[in-house]
């Protein structure tokens, strides 16, 4: 029995933290944030693209790594702890499950394979079997689909998208038809990339076995969950090791900030929220593979419970940073951002923790 | 990852399945006046509750690693086997083995650093129930502040006498014996002065008052010592050395407050009991707003669990940096364990505010006596204050406060 992280996927965690920790410093974060260096997010994509962060959940048949989702989890782990600018979780891990599970043979190899060499690129806009808002949503009809998806994730590179509609049908588009219109979303999130999709009898192709069964696309946004549960994980470390060090650092009444208890108990209380997600993120990602049987109940519990801890560690941590928490010039806003976006998309923890009663009754 | 235990453990846990088959529903023919047990079940076979220890440990349930000659079992310890055992009984309906401060605190302590007479003398029958402790550490002048304590021991001829108050000594009405922090060196620092003595209960010159809690029943105790005599080798350690030893005994009472196992079987029973109990003719668990609150704390028990399997394995696999991890049990699970219960009442709203005998009453009122319990459990064995400084000092190494002149 091994309850952990392997020694390659730590390795590869490693890997992942010391690029980010190089090449997105924050003053690069602060430039593809502001928009004002197009290139520098292509780069870091490129290097981690380097790392093989594409091919991890390719199966070897079709040129990929064909590890499991935990290998995934740490990966985004280690971006969300450097809020890490670019693509991850719809291009690499949602829509590769997607297409593992709703995918015909010939339409797997079409796609998976060329994921693995970087050929194609997906976004992915599953948003409205979630919780449809307003009026989005997107039907399919005569090969073709009509409607608006809305917060579709890293749209914007991208060479194909993942759309479904209502009853969890998964379609493949071509991300560069001209009955397509891509409207970028601003959120307070400017380290990834959010947009809304208008689609106007856009040519689809359905993925077969979703068309009998919402398994395949609960199976994507479970991984996609996992993902985001684990980036937040990765964020509030991240904001935890810099209060405290900031904390021992700031010194006020003649003394550092740290030995006042009412920053020391903040401290104790994001540390102790904290710890036991790591363990919640790994099982559930272990479950996605190796235990159907609790897999979807793990998954919903990892989402809306690691957004409620990163909630509020990102408040907290902020506050130990007195004023300068509040400042754009320290940079902290990125993590408390990326944790805030994470805990919306693909559901807030109401609406998943409803799916996760769902799941015992 | 692998959390698979092996085919040698599947084979075990058939074999623990098939002993808790054999004494399910077991009641106790001594009643359930022994306050350190469950008071077992009904319909299965009938024994007392130390020949019911006795089992256990013939069978390798209980005491599974402690050496034969000592009373216990004499097996390998197991981390594995371990916890099959306590996950199989809590799952069935026999009752699991008694518990209490002399089984979860002092046996290991006397295991690491008795004698070998002490051993001899006190594993077996505190093993066997028969045999039952307190732990005489808390004062009037010294709670969180432990080291501070004043009870003092003087060595006289081949003698202790021992002089000073106790209070909040769990159990004390019912103890043979009390493990007691006593000053024995005055001069020494306040770390330093302090010894660990084993004291028979029955000595002349100890004076138990029963204190009751809020739960309405006396948990614990006030405990006066005057002139107390007991003989000069029932120390455990050196003269002074106490304070590292109670701090070993300190680690075995943190770890097991509050299992999450436990507490996930009480998630398990709320969510049965929202599924009968109807509020305007609907089931409780219909209604959104308990449902979303019974949902927000299976999350986190289902994050605790996921951790308890993370510490074991790095009980297992040495190396893992599990250290914040552990700090962290005693504040998580008994915060966590009171709000559930607390949740309990909620969603029973005045049915919820029913106790002792009332009519009415849901789950033999266990929900309301255990949300108030777990408040004792946040309080004892060091606060949740104590456990965040605890945190944040050792673990996130943040400054200590600035000392206080003569404290
Ligand atoms: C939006 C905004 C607007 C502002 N506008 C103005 C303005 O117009 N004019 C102006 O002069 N200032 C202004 N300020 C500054 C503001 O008053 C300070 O930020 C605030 O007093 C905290 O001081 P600090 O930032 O130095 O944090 P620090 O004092 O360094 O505090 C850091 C952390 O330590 C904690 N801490 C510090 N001392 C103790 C203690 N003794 N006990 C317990 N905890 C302690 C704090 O609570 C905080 O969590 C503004 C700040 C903000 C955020
Ligand atoms: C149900 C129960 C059973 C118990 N059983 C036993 C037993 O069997 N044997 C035994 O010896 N003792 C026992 N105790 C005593 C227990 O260990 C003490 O109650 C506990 O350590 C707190 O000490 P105190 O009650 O003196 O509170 P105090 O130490 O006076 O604390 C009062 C408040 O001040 C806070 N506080 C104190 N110091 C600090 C600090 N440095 N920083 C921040 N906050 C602080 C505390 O957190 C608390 O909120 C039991 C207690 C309870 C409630």
């Amino acid at each position: 029995m091994y309850f952990g992280l392997s020694e390659e996927q730590s390795f590869f965690q490693d890997n992942v933290r010391k690029y980010l920790e190089e090449y997105a410093t924050i003053d690069n974060i602060k430039h593809i944030a502001n928009g004002d260096e197009k290139n520098l997010s292509a780069e870091i994509h490129q290097g981690l693209l380097n790392l093989g962060i594409n091919a991890l959940l390719i199966p070897e048949e079709f040129g990929g790594l064909g590890l499991d989702l935990l290998f995934a989890a740490v990966v985004s782990e280690a971006l969300g702890g450097g809020v890490g600018p670019i693509p991850f979780i719809a291009p690499y891990v949602m829509a590769p499950t997607a297409i593992k599970h709703a995918g015909s043979k010939t339409q797997q190899e079409n796609y998976l394979s060329k994921i693995a060499t970087n050929e194609y690129r997906f976004g992915v806009g599953f948003t409205e079997f979630i919780g449809k808002r307003n009026d989005a949503g997107i039907t399919f009809s005569d090969h073709s689909l009509n409607g608006r998806a809305m917060f579709v994730l890293d749209a914007n590179d991208a060479t194909h998208l993942l759309l479904a509609d209502e009853k969890g049908q998964i379609f493949v588009v071509d991300a560069k038809s001209s009955n397509i219109e891509i409207v970028k979303l601003t959120t307070v999130d400017k380290t990834r990339q959010y947009s809304e999709v208008i689609c106007k009898n856009l040519e689809a192709e359905l993925l077969e076995n979703s068309s009998d069964s919402i398994n395949p696309i609960n199976q994507a946004i479970d991984a996609g969950r996992i993902m985001l549960a684990a980036d937040s994980l990765g964020a509030s470390q991240t904001m935890i090791d810099k209060a405290v060090d900031y904390a021992k650092e700031r010194k006020q009444f003649g003394r550092a900030i740290g030995s006042f208890q009412a920053v020391k108990h903040m401290c104790a209380e994001m540390a102790a929220d904290l710890e036991p997600c790591y363990a919640l993120v790994w099982h559930a990602a272990h479950c996605h593979d190796h235990s159907p049987a609790e897999a979807r109940l793990m998954a919903c519990h990892a989402k809306a419970h690691v957004s409620e801890m990163a909630k509020g560690i990102a408040k907290k941590a902020t506050e130990v940073h007195g004023g300068m928490g509040f400042t754009d010039l320290l940079g902290l806003h990125y993590w408390f951002k990326r944790i805030g976006l994470n805990r919306q998309i693909l559901g807030s923890p109401e609406l998943v923790r409803e799916e996760a009663y769902k799941t015992q009754v | 990852m692998d959390l698979e235990y092996g085919p040698e453990y599947q084979e075990f846990t058939k074999e623990v399945q098939s002993f808790c088959k054999k004494y399910e529903g077991l009641s106790f023919t001594d009643g359930s006046n022994n306050p350190l047990g469950s008071s077992g079940g009904s319909g299965g076979p009938k024994m007392s509750r130390s020949e019911w220890q006795k089992t256990l440990i013939e069978n390798g349930y209980f005491a599974r690693s402690v050496p034969k000659e000592y009373g216990g079992y004499g097996g390998e310890a197991d981390i594995l086997k371990s916890r099959i055992i306590a996950a199989e009984f809590s799952k069935s309906n026999t009752p699991g083995p008694m518990g209490g401060q002399g089984i979860d605190m002092l046996v290991p302590t006397l295991l690491e650093m008795g004698t070998k007479e002490q051993k001899e003398a006190y594993i077996k029958p505190t093993l066997h129930g028969e045999m039952i402790w307190c732990q005489g550490y808390s004062e009037p002048n010294a709670g969180s502040d432990l080291a501070s304590l004043q009870t003092k021991g003087e060595l006289v001829g081949d003698e202790w006498v021992i002089n000073g108050q106790k209070i909040w000594t769990s159990t004390a009405q019912y103890s043979q014996m009390c493990f007691c922090l006593v000053r024995t060196e005055p001069d020494a620092p306040k770390h330093a002065g302090i010894s660990y003595l084993l004291i028979p209960m029955d000595t002349p010159g100890i004076e138990i008052r029963p204190l009751v809690d809020m739960t309405l029943k006396a948990g614990f105790n006030e405990v006066f010592f005057t002139d107390v005599k007991i003989p000069a080798s029932n120390i455990v350690g050196k003269r002074g050395e106490g304070w590292a030893v109670a701090n070993a005994t300190l680690g075995h009472e943190r770890g097991s407050l509050a299992p999450p196992d436990a507490t996930m079987n009480r998630v398990n029973m709320l969510m049965h009991l929202m599924k009968e109990e109807t509020l305007d003719g609907k089931p409780l668990i219909e209604h959104p707003i308990y449902r979303d609150r019974l949902m927000q704390i299976q999350g986190k028990v289902l994050a605790q669990q996921s951790h308890a399997l993370r510490l074991l394995s790095a009980k297992l696999n040495p190396g893992a940096d599990v250290k914040i991890g552990k700090m962290i049990q005693k504040l998580t699970g008994t915060e966590l364990r009171h709000e559930l219960e607390g949740l309990a009442i909620d969603v029973m709203g005045e049915i919820g505010t029913l106790y002792e005998n009332s009519p009415h009453l849901k789950n033999d009122g266990t929900w309301q006596f255990i949300y108030m319990y777990f408040l004792g459990l946040i309080i004892g064995g060091g606060t949740s204050q104590i456990q965040k400084n605890i945190i944040a000092e050792r673990g996130l190494g943040m400054p200590k406060e600035p000392k206080v002149e003569g404290a």
